[in-house]
């Protein structure tokens, strides 16, 4: 047979691009309406914190259509869709933490029938005082858990004996994420009382779990699908429940199915967003900008619950590092709870906010010494008798070095910084930065039991196959990469490998597809599994060819036993006909994590994903309008499995991560209402934010560890590429000042923060 | 009051019961059954639920069924299929370019009535086109290519 039946390692299109193009992949709000079927709407409260002293639901239930109103005494099980704490209630019941917590579910014959009616609840409440921003809660001392502390030696002897010390702040703001597929569920009452549940999730056990609570069974009674998502992007790991929940409690309760598809508005403001943070830092370095010791103190808004806050938090603690040796550390983390929406995972989950504060640190020191930024970056850098994290781990696998002066020479930068700088001598109006700034980032869930994965392969016996694996797919191809693993060590053709839905019936007690891992994971997983299957196949051909198992050769869709060369579809059907099982179940571990969280201590990481990126950018010193002009970008994601996907998912990052940090704005009022809920006001890239200069290239090597064949996850890593956007829109914002001070330009860098920090540089250097 | 409208959608007739305002979309989405055009956000802001009628890109959610009766309304599955794809769906996935797939409808449908109208567009005219459409996954640099692609195909005439 031809080469065609390799599978790994090529450019093979998403499982799903031709049902995309042709609009025929069934989405959840796509599946057929049984008969019967009622949809749900959720009220909520309009107020930031306050006691609920009344909730008046009569005219909701009088309003023509309604089925009925489910409130918090309906619960059967425990009011709570929280993933670990225990503190987020399915509905309010005598105080309410946000605008926009849901107080009762209409269910009713239409959406709108269900909307109209929610809006004659009548609700009476007694305001409380409410703590909407990060300096309201630290005030008032109001932490989702303790500060928590990150240490290597002694930062402060390191800073007090260093040559030269700065110390400065920066705001980050947070990010809605806009997946284009609002939240959805579709729950269906099955017999005993037990329920199904489409839901778009990244994380079925844990809405299987989770509604096993609410309705008071066991978790055998829940069954959670979910096929594709239209995006996810971590606001399907958590947010998902309240909508599973409420919609299954109204199916089992009414018997009927019922569907929740969330509105955009709606979506907006009830669900969790991208921790926005404030981060000071103190740096004690030499006269070439080497680091001595570095302190950070991180403050995130939480919002008025932990979900997954604690684990965000301490991931922006592993990335206070970046790819930089910090001497002696120390890492101060408050966890600060408002009485907003709580936030949530967001792809990163907090390493990016973490990376913010050591990269604008080392402008500014390079600022302080006169060097470019990028000889202070390289100077930094971890390296042989350098290469303890603040959190224990040694970083063993570090090509940085390599792959920063890989991308220098590629993209020219030394030539091209020397040209902005005179270009920007000779030009008033116009400003122009460039910046290279890397990513190290870590890959495995800091919670070491979530790596795990388990799998399901069946071989049917014309030889073909279906895989379900406890991953996700939202876009990123998770699929397509398992399918690619599975066909590649049965060695027969893609096409005869079928990924199904993933549901929790078939593989349970899955991890969330989430932490980059759902290819590490899950592929080793579909790999161990076919792994079994294959030896039963192996031993069979063995006993039917009479030659060893070790000489029994799976290649190119035959196989080769002592004199005998088959079809791999003839094995399987004479194996079926000997009564050999084709079925087996997988499973996969991360090998050599451990990770102690009293002393934040340990090797949380199995391994790292490494990148850099170039950005050129032009602002209008006028209007603080700003254009990217050209982007450069190496990444590393090992041995590809698919460059192609890949690729896709190092461009789509980036261009996330630069919305994050320059247009993408979130603003609440000050009675705590969101006012920036819908594309109208919330602004996302579009096709003209797109770099005008695009080159992408992957890293050619492999992963050190043994991972899914040697490649590397590729999720997350790509997004804090964008911080190169925003460190060169602040070199442009310094040029203003004749990079006499250091610019101070918060995130995200819309034109209004830009004229800010421009004047601000201006004021600083004239005083200079 | 709901009242029976006649449909006229890529290429057969469909009856619906819609009221007069109801959205284009929820007739051809929840009515007739279509997987796509999609809800994305309701405003006809982000270009998810995107049809053409009479060779015209609209916004499906923002557009009344009345105001469709009878003219012809084609969506994704219209414009073509995996075995007789449109120039732009081809190249779509020869570019690689969905992700998760939910805003499709918008970029396509949007670009295939611009290439109709426009040769050999530059990029300028292509980010113009395009310039109402979301997509949250960040494909822009593979839409923007498969645009160009597409054109480059429907230029040669080298597909349908």
């Amino acid at each position: 047979m031809a080469d065609d039946l390799r599978t790994v390692h090529i450019d093979t299109a998403h499982d799903s691009a031709w049902k995309h193009v042709a609009g025929s992949a069934p989405y959840i709000d796509d599946l057929p309406e049984a008969a019967g079927l009622l949809h749900g709407y959720m009220g909520q409260s309009t107020r930031a914190h306050a006691k609920l002293l009344s909730l008046d639901l009569t005219a909701v239930r009088a309003h023509p259509g309604v089925a009925v109103v489910f409130t918090a005494a309906d619960i059967p099980g425990k009011n709570d869709v929280s993933p670990i704490y225990g503190d987020d209630p399915l509905f309010a019941e005598e105080e309410v933490i946000y605008v926009g917590q849901s107080l009762f579910l209409v269910v009713a014959e239409t959406r709108a029938i269900a909307a109209a009616a929610a809006a004659l609840a009548v609700v009476e409440y007694q305001d409380l005082p409410a703590l909407l921003t990060i300096a309201a809660a630290r005030a008032a001392g109001s932490v989702i858990e303790p500060a928590q502390t990150m240490k290597l030696g002694d930062v402060r002897a390191a800073l007090a004996s260093a040559p030269r010390k700065l110390q400065g702040n920066l705001v980050v703001g947070g990010q809605d994420h806009f997946y284009l597929e609002s939240h959805i569920a579709l729950a269906s009452p099955r017999e005993d009382g037990d329920v199904h549940i489409f839901s778009s999730t990244q994380n079925p056990s844990e809405i299987q779990h989770l509604v096993a609570k609410v309705l008071g069974r066991p978790d055998n009674a829940v069954v959670v699908e979910v096929r594709r998502m239209g995006g996810g992007f971590g606001g399907k790991e958590t947010q998902c429940a309240l909508f599973a929940a409420a919609a299954a409690l109204a199916a089992v309760r009414l018997g009927r199915p019922v569907k929740i598809r969330v509105d955009r508005d709606d979506d907006m403001v009830m669900t969790g967003k991208r921790h926005d943070f404030e981060i000071a830092y103190e740096v004690g370095f030499d006269d070439q900008g080497v680091l001595r010791g570095a302190a950070f103190d991180l403050a995130s808004r939480c919002g008025c619950s932990a979900d997954l806050s604690v684990a965000i938090n301490d991931r922006a603690m592993f990335h206070s590092d970046n790819c930089y040796f910090l001497g002696a550390a120390e890492i101060v983390s408050h966890r600060f709870k408002t009485h907003t929406v709580s936030n949530t995972a967001f792809r990163g989950f907090g390493g990016p906010q973490g990376m913010m504060g050591i990269e604008r640190a080392m402008d500014e020191i390079a600022q302080a010494v006169g060097k470019d930024p990028l000889d202070v970056r390289l100077a930094n850098l971890y390296g042989p008798g350098r290469d303890l994290t603040p959190y224990g781990q040694t970083v063993e696998d570090n090509i940085a070095a390599e792959l920063i002066a890989a991308l220098a020479e590629q993209s020219d930068y030394r030539a091209r910084r020397a040209a902005i700088c005179g270009w920007n001598e000779s030009n008033r109006w116009l400003k122009r930065g460039i910046a290279l700034t890397p990513v190290k980032f870590g890959i495995s869930f800091t919670a070491t039991h979530l790596n795990q994965a388990g799998a399901l392969v069946h071989l049917y016996s014309d030889g073909s196959v279906m895989v379900n694996h406890g991953g996700t797919e939202m876009g990123q191809g998770l699929h397509t990469k398992v399918a690619q693993v599975v066909a590649d060590a049965f060695q027969i053709k893609l096409a005869q490998v079928k990924i199904t839905a993933t549901t929790t019936d078939k593989v349970p007690n899955t991890s969330a597809t989430a932490a980059s891992s759902g290819t590490d994971l899950n592929a080793m997983a579909a790999l161990d599994a076919v792994t079994t299957i294959l030896g039963r196949l192996r031993l069979f051909a063995a006993e039917t060819y009479r030659c060893a198992p070790a000489d029994v050769v799976f290649r190119q869709g035959e196989v080769a036993a002592g004199e005998a060369v088959i079809p791999f579809t003839e094995l399987v059907r004479r194996a079926y006909f000997a009564r050999v099982s084709l079925s087996s179940t997988g499973f996969y571990k991360t090998p050599k994590i451990h990770y102690d969280r009293a002393t934040h201590q340990g090797r949380p990481f199995y391994y790292y994903a490494y990148g850099a990126a170039v950005s050129e950018v032009t602002i209008d010193t006028l209007t603080g309008e700003n254009r990217v002009d050209r982007v450069d970008i190496l990444h590393d994601v090992g041995r590809s499995l698919n460059p192609a996907i890949d690729k896709g998912q190092i461009e789509g990052g980036f261009i996330q991560g630069m919305g994050w940090l320059t247009t993408e704005e979130l603003i609440w009022d000050a009675s705590g209402r969101l006012r920036t809920h819908a594309p109208s006001t919330y602004k996302i890239p579009t096709a003209r934010d797109r770099p005008d200069d695009f080159n992408l290239s992957l890293w050619n090597g492999d992963n050190f560890e043994p991972t899914i064949h040697r490649s590397k996850a590729v999720g997350e890593p790509p997004l804090m590429l964008a911080i190169s956007v925003f460190s060169a829109l602040n070199q442009a914002v310094q040029a203003c000042g004749e990079h006499k001070v250091p610019g101070r330009l918060d995130a995200p860098a819309t034109p209004e923060r830009i004229l800010m920090a421009i004047e601000d540089v201006r004021r600083r250097a004239a005083a200079a | 009051m709901a009242q029976r409208t006649t449909l006229k959608v890529n290429g057969g007739t469909k009856a619906v019961e819609v009221e007069a305002g109801t959205p284009l979309l929820y007739a051809l989405h929840d009515e007739i059954g279509l997987n796509a055009p999609h809800f994305g956000c309701g405003l006809g802001q982000c270009g998810a639920c995107t049809v053409h009628i009479d060779g015209k890109p609209v916004r499906s959610c923002i557009t009344p069924t009345s105001a469709a009766a009878g003219k012809e309304i084609t969506t994704l599955a219209g414009l073509g299929t995996a075995g007789k794809p449109h120039p732009v769906q081809k190249a779509y996935v020869d570019e690689q370019v969905p992700q998760c797939g939910y805003c499709v409808s918008g970029w396509i449908m949007t670009a295939a009535a611009f290439l109709k109208e426009t040769k050999n567009p530059s990029d300028e005219q292509i980010r113009e086109a395009l310039a109402g459409l979301k997509c949250r996954c960040g494909t822009h640099l593979a839409i923007i290519r498969a645009i160009k692609r597409a054109a480059k195909d429907m230029a040669q005439g080298s597909v349908a």
